[in-house]
């Protein structure tokens, strides 16, 4: 039984292998090598990629990054578990209709979601026609920070919701009927069983959507009209337009580290591991 | 004069239509024993959440201490329950368990500590108080659960199958255990079993139901002595149910013989059930009993053999400390008093 389900592993293993440490490894290699023009069979090691990142515009492109997403995050938390609360609470019929139609968005292209809100908007857009049909000033909706978190929140929201729903969907009833049975009333319920126990799925889905929101090149690039350079931004820039394929490595290793440390510091808030879903 | 503490009035409960109780009604007293005993799906356990307030009741009434408490929530109730699955919480460890109940009413942390300590000693897991939940056996967190739900020293403990996932020994410790805390305490226990045999070691007294009816209400000894109808009679230990005729009081016929017995009041020639225990049967040299069979089968049971004998198409099931042959024919003798007749259901 036991070798028999080693055997079974290997094709994962193998494309493990192929399509997630190889590219990380080549990614890490080109971090910390200089390329030559004029010789490309010639490897220079060194760390020059990451001293160049220790440059103020470079930093601040990362804090704002990382403020922007960590903002997003946020937004999606305190949007994502209400709805998700609902989900669990609403009778079977129902659930299904409202599970399919936070799902229903996902099945197109994000691109094409994006490019929807820039129709929304946008100067000439839905929500400015109206303005201007009731005689209104235009207001600035697209190409700031706003219009960015705003596509952030909308696209990744089904990220937070799924994971905070799964984790209060399997809990178990008789605990909350215990609470109640031991003199707690539906607020004290909340706070000190539902909550700890949903907090596994809460981290889960902070990961799903930093990760993603950190990250991003499209959304800024469309809503944010490519005025407040994100760090997906820049790293693909230094990729598609600069060429600087070694400098992107490097943000990109910074990147990497930075996404892990912060789930590791999530994993802290996890009191209950064995219940968790793992990240 | 004993006193009611809680009190069911002709309590009806539906889930879509389909009725699940019907025209429930019992009293509790003080200090009491109470068993809710029945085959799964008789409404027993519902029967324990509408006393615990979980379940709404389409009709009736249900009191404690002479006060309708039909709308008052779970969490305002002197009565605590221990869970068939433990609910226990998974995020908190033992004396975190035990403690909620107390820091919900805001008690002072040194008298939380005292209490959670002197209730751990009486379920016998002193320094427990650290451990993760899923650290402990089934039999520990069961004893937490119950630890947890008398920490808050209801005047009314619901207990629905508390011992159901424990081992067989287990399970017989435990009764003694609950039966001596109930006592200690002096805490009214209504408790929900499928097991006969958990329902006859403990309780003061038996409720037996059937498709949400109440069947009997009865001390142990009479539910198990003076069945009241042969599901009653199949339901407690193991029973020979035979239909019979009441031909006039004192006097039964079955399986064509004529037989003197202790009962009376039937119609006459009424259609009854008769019911004779396994253990009351003797084995006797054939034609000295009141019936003859023939052996069909034998089987050891540790303290007893489980004798199966064919007398006249019926098969007897018989308990007896000897062991007989297969196919030999013997005689079958039992005392007037162990004959109980009762009415066709």
């Amino acid at each position: 039984m036991n070798v028999k389900s080693k055997y079974l592993a290997y094709p994962y293993s193998i494309w493990m292998m192929i399509f997630i440490l190889f590219p990380l490894f080549l990614i890490f290699l080109y971090s910390i090598t200089l390329r030559n023009p004029n010789d490309i069979k010639t490897i220079t090691f060194t760390f020059e990629n990451f001293a160049k990142f220790f440059n103020p515009i470079y930093i601040n492109v990362l804090i704002r990054s990382i403020s922007v997403a960590t903002l997003s995050t946020i937004i999606c938390l305190f949007i994502g578990y209400p709805a998700a609360y609902l989900l669990t609470r609403v009778n079977e019929k129902n659930k299904g209709l409202l599970i399919l139609l936070f799902i229903l968005p996902m099945w197109m292209n994000m691109l094409l979601r994006t490019y929807a809100w820039m129709t929304i908007l946008g100067n000439t857009g839905l929500i400015n026609s109206f303005l201007s049909l009731i005689n209104l000033p235009n207001v600035n909706l697209l190409y700031n920070n706003s219009a960015v978190i705003l596509g952030m929140v909308y696209n990744f929201l089904p990220f937070m919701v799924f994971p905070i729903y799964t984790a209060l969907n399997k809990m178990d009833r008789s605990l909350i009927e215990a609470a109640e049975d031991l003199g707690a009333d539906s607020f004290t319920i909340f706070r000190k069983v539902i909550f700890p126990l949903s907090l596994p799925g809460v981290v889960s889905g902070i990961v799903m959507v930093f990760m993603p929101a950190v990250s991003t090149f499209v959304i800024p690039r469309l809503l944010g009209g490519g005025k407040n350079v994100l760090i997906g931004n820049l790293i693909e820039k230094l990729f598609l337009v600069t060429r600087d394929w070694n400098f992107g490595a490097a943000l990109s290793m910074i990147i990497l580290v930075i996404i892990f440390i912060s789930i590791k510091i999530l994993n802290v808030l996890k009191i209950d591991k064995e219940s968790g879903v793992s990240i | 004069m004993k006193e009611s503490i809680i009190e069911l009035y002709n309590i009806a409960k539906k889930y879509n239509d389909v009725k699940v109780l019907n025209e429930v009604s019992f009293n509790v007293y003080k200090n009491e024993f109470v068993t809710l005993l029945g085959p799964s799906g008789c409404g027993k356990t519902t029967t324990l959440r509408i006393i615990g307030g979980f379940e709404k009741t389409n009709e009736g009434s249900v009191f404690f201490e002479g006060e309708n408490i039909n709308t008052i929530p779970p969490y305002k109730r002197q009565i605590n329950t221990v869970f068939q699955n433990y609910a226990l919480f998974p995020h908190m460890n033992v004396f975190e368990n035990i403690a909620f109940g107390l820091k919900i009413k805001k008690l002072d942390d040194k008298i939380i500590e005292k209490k959670v300590n002197s209730i751990l000693k009486l379920v016998g897991l002193e320094k427990f108080e650290k451990r993760r939940i899923d650290s402990l056996s089934g039999g520990q967190q069961q004893r937490i659960a119950i630890a947890r739900a008398l920490v808050n020293e209801p005047k009314v403990l619901l207990l629905d199958e508390p011992l159901g996932a424990l081992d067989l020994k287990l399970r017989k410790e435990m009764q003694v255990e609950l039966k001596k805390i109930q006592k200690t305490l002096g805490i009214t226990f209504i408790y929900v079993t499928h097991d006969q045999e958990e329902a006859l070691t403990m309780s003061d007294r038996i409720i037996v139901m059937k498709s949400g009816k109440i069947q009997q209400i009865g001390p142990p000894t009479n539910i198990y002595n003076e069945p009241i109808n042969s599901f009653v009679a199949d339901f407690i230990g193991e029973s020979n149910i035979i239909s019979g005729i009441m031909k006039d009081d004192y006097q039964v016929s079955f399986l064509g013989e004529n037989f003197e017995c202790v009962d009376y009041g039937f119609k006459k020639m009424e259609r009854v059930n008769i019911v004779i225990r396994p253990e009351d049967i003797d084995i006797v040299k054939k034609n000295e009993g009141l019936l003859n069979g023939e052996v069909n089968s034998v089987v050891f049971k540790g303290v007893h053999y489980e004798i199966g004998v064919v007398s006249k198409n019926f098969e007897f099931l018989i308990q007896s400390t000897k062991s007989n042959n297969v196919g030999s024919i013997i005689g079958l003798n039992f005392a007037p008093d162990d004959i109980h007749v009762m009415r066709e259901m």
